[in-house]
């Protein structure tokens, strides 16, 4: 395996709070030596990272990848190389995929492909249920030993609150994170936010009560228990709201935000525009502020790319005959340092919602630089503009609701366990 | 929306009276009064489309609009095609290929109703250049040409719009027809849009529209100039929006004693087809107050219009065909 020497580079943890410029060493997958000048060390590849950045890869806690079952939209390979150029390391992989991730075997498959693939690793999450149906549990703890770090509901909450309390139980025995979706079905019946715009347009609208009382009920089941639980893709000033008082009693529960939801609302689906079409829906300026300010003040302590790609057909038509979802991968660690630079977070914050944090929940080696650590980094050129633009776009789900932004900084270089998965073309 | 104006403001296709100019909206009523007269004449047909080809694409069932649209390119001297799409049984087919093999028949216009919101946007998007889109009708979203031939009613019956008050009566949360003829009125400077329904009709913040909002029928309808009733859709009371028919129409239910509040010489309207006994009342709907079949009438004069304006076609070079 080889050695890589970083050099020179501005090292920046948010785990420790390292700041300072510095060499990297890495052998063996992992990181040797970490900080001043190193002059011991042999390695077979140096990278001079004067000027540049280097961080903890990204894990990314919420991407679909289409594999298997939808094949046509996206697979492993394509979704973890574009993940390695964009600086993400792991991407956490809900388990609605067809067949449903609920038996070992397809965890395996899975895992195997992306080990064949050999770009970003892949986090299979569990399935909370057989088929994501609700009704009977899933084999958690032959899940765990297949490698799934945690269980989750798919995006398909499970509404008998019986069946609930009993899978956050049971995989509360084997200490399983349970990662679920904050939505009651029935009042989520629509396909934009309610309010102005889905009058305008003549639109189903979604409102916060979809969120809120999905989450309210999810908590009132595991205040019971004694499960980790998590919350994903809030939308609504409501929804972080109730999530704030939850919070004053059970310091356990986390929570994360998509990326979108901190930069769009539901006005710029105004001219029909499908790439703005997502679940949960794209709610007003309030909201995107109260998410915003929920980040900051650490009640959303994650933030993911909740990456859905497409193809062109699934997105091609009337408003609500799309399918939901946007394509994220590309525009993640762009945004994330846009919040640093719209000063909602300071620089480690922002970056510990990407890797720390993430880490910390699924209890995930990555997410750090520390000496003996996996070496999952990325070296970032924090001054390279660049425009989204469906050329740019390694994901082959061109939907990216950005296309046409511009952005300040990019991945140059990504190792996933010390292996270079992503560097520059060569001039 | 700017897609159906051209670089110079003009109309290249017809999808909804929200934001348009309102000498854009004059300028329809007043080509269709022009073409009124025609309609009132023994020789009917002008050959202002001679050699052009409308197709009418339906994908929901329609009577009067699909044959008021059908007499108004006739008499235009187009030729006319009629396509009803069952939805039912062209899965597969997408709306893009459907769309180019009937552009492949060179069609100069397409009138689209379709049951989803936007979907003659997203037509108007994808034709050749030239070629225009008419909104007979989009999911919730919108109707305009509905909306032009009610106001071009109400100007006839009522004079100009600035003092008008005018009530729309019924589900407005699932009506195309009245988000058309709220921005279409607001355009053309009505005195008060009023909009009267109980909550579960009501989409959210309607009053974002630009209109009054009323639960209570006779308060909504006090000194009301003009009344509009909306049709119930029969499946919406399966659902939990509605307890009943009868609830409906005794709430709801526009009667000749329920207009006491408005103005003595109110109009009444309704887009059609009537459910007698659930909106209106039959005695009211047929009579002297009712101007629902002029409405139908007029359709024919006001969809003549925009057929000639998104098209690019003076009307007062017309020549009456002999």
């Amino acid at each position: 395996m080889s050695r890589i020497l970083i050099s020179n580079g501005r090292l920046i943890d948010p785990a420790s709070g390292l700041d300072e410029i510095g060499d990297v060493a890495i052998a063996d997958g992992r990181i040797v030596r970490l900080g001043g000048q190193i002059e011991d060390f042999t390695p077979d590849r140096r990278i001079d990272a004067s000027g540049q950045w280097v961080i903890p890869g990204l894990i990314d806690l919420s991407a679909r990848l289409r594999e298997p079952g939808a094949t046509r939209k996206a697979d492993i390979t394509s979704e973890s190389r574009a993940a390695a150029a964009a600086g993400i390391t792991s991407l956490v992989m809900p388990p609605d995929t067809t067949p449903v991730m609920d038996t070992p075997s397809v965890v395996e498959l899975v895992s195997h492909r992306a080990d064949i693939t050999g770009a970003a690793r892949v986090v299979p999450l569990g399935a909370l249920t057989r088929e994501l149906a609700g009704g009977q549990l899933s084999g958690m703890a032959g899940l765990a030993a297949a490698g799934c770090p945690a269980l989750s509901d798919g995006g398909r909450p499970i509404t008998d609150s019986l069946v609930l309390r009993r899978a956050l139980e049971y995989a509360s025995t084997f200490s399983l994170p349970c990662l679920l979706t904050p939505v009651d079905p029935c009042l989520a019946q629509g396909c934009l936010n309610e309010g102005p715009t889905a009058t305008r347009l003549g639109l189903p609208g979604i409102p916060a009560a979809a969120e809120t009382a999905g989450l309210g009920r999810q908590l009132a089941v595991a205040g019971a228990s004694r499960a980790r639980v998590h919350f994903g893709r809030l939308s609504s000033a409501d929804g972080a709201r109730l999530l704030t008082t939850a919070l004053g009693e059970n310091r356990r529960l986390t929570a994360d935000v998509a990326i979108h939801q901190l930069f769009l609302t539901d006005q710029d689906a105004m001219e029909y525009d499908t790439r703005f079409h997502l679940d949960p829906p794209l709610r007003d300026i309030i909201d995107r502020e109260a998410l915003r300010q929920a980040v900051a003040d650490r009640v959303i302590r994650i933030i993911c790319s909740d990456h859905q790609p497409h193809d062109q057909d699934a997105k091609d038509g009337p408003f609500a005959s799309t399918a939901p979802g946007a394509s994220g991968l590309d525009t993640l660690l762009a945004l994330v340092l846009r919040l640093v630079e719209e000063e909602v977070l300071p620089l480690h914050r922002a970056l510990a919602t990407v890797t720390l944090e993430p880490a910390r929940l699924l209890g995930l080696e990555g997410g750090r630089i520390d000496e003996g650590a996996a070496a999952d980094l990325v070296v970032v050129d924090p001054v390279a503009p660049w425009f989204c633009t469906e050329e740019s776009l390694r994901s082959r789900g061109r939907n990216s609701p950005f296309l046409g932004w511009e952005f300040s900084a990019r991945a140059t270089h990504t190792l996933v366990a010390g292996r270079l998965v992503h560097q520059p073309d060569p001039p | 929306m700017s897609v159906q104006l051209d670089d110079q403001g003009r109309l290249r296709h017809f999808l909804t009276t929200e934001g348009l100019d309102p000498r854009l909206l004059v300028r329809i009523l007043d080509t269709a009064e022009s073409f009124s007269g025609v309609i009132g004449k023994s020789v009917k047909t002008v050959p202002l489309l001679r050699g052009r080809t409308v197709i009418n694409l339906f994908f929901e069932s329609s009577t009067r609009t699909r044959t008021t649209f059908e007499l108004a390119a006739k008499r235009l001297s187009a030729d006319v095609l009629n396509v009803a799409v069952d939805t039912t049984t062209t899965k597969g087919e997408s709306l893009l290929d459907m769309l180019r093999n009937l552009q492949a028949m060179q069609a100069d216009m397409f009138v689209i109703r379709h049951n989803q919101s936007g979907a003659a946007e997203y037509f108007a998007r994808h034709v050749d250049p030239g070629v225009a889109v008419l909104n007979a009708g989009d999911g919730w979203h919108a109707h305009p040409t509905q909306a032009m031939l009610d106001a071009f009613t109400i100007r006839r019956h009522k004079g100009p719009f600035e003092q008008l008050r005018i009530a729309i009566v019924g589900d407005i949360r699932h009506s195309r027809v009245a988000r058309s003829q709220i921005h279409a009125f607001n355009g053309l400077g009505a005195g008060e849009v009023r909009v009267i329904a109980p909550n579960t009709l009501l989409p959210s913040d309607v009053d974002s529209l630009g209109v009054q909002v009323h639960n209570d029928l006779s308060a909504g309808l006090r000194d009301v100039d003009v009344v509009i009733a909306l049709r119930l859709q029969r499946e919406r009371m399966q659902g939990a929006l509605l307890p009943g028919e009868s609830e409906y129409f005794r709430h709801y239910g526009l009667t000749e004693s329920r207009l006491a509040s408005a103005h003595p010489e109110a109009i009444v309207m309704h887009p059609g087809p009537i459910n007698r006994g659930v909106e209106i009342d039959s005695a009211l709907a047929d009579g002297p107050r009712s101007v629902i079949l002029d409405q139908v009438t007029n359709g024919i004069a006001v969809r003549m219009a925009v057929m000639t304006m998104v098209l690019g076609v003076q009307p007062d070079t017309a020549r009456e065909v002999s």
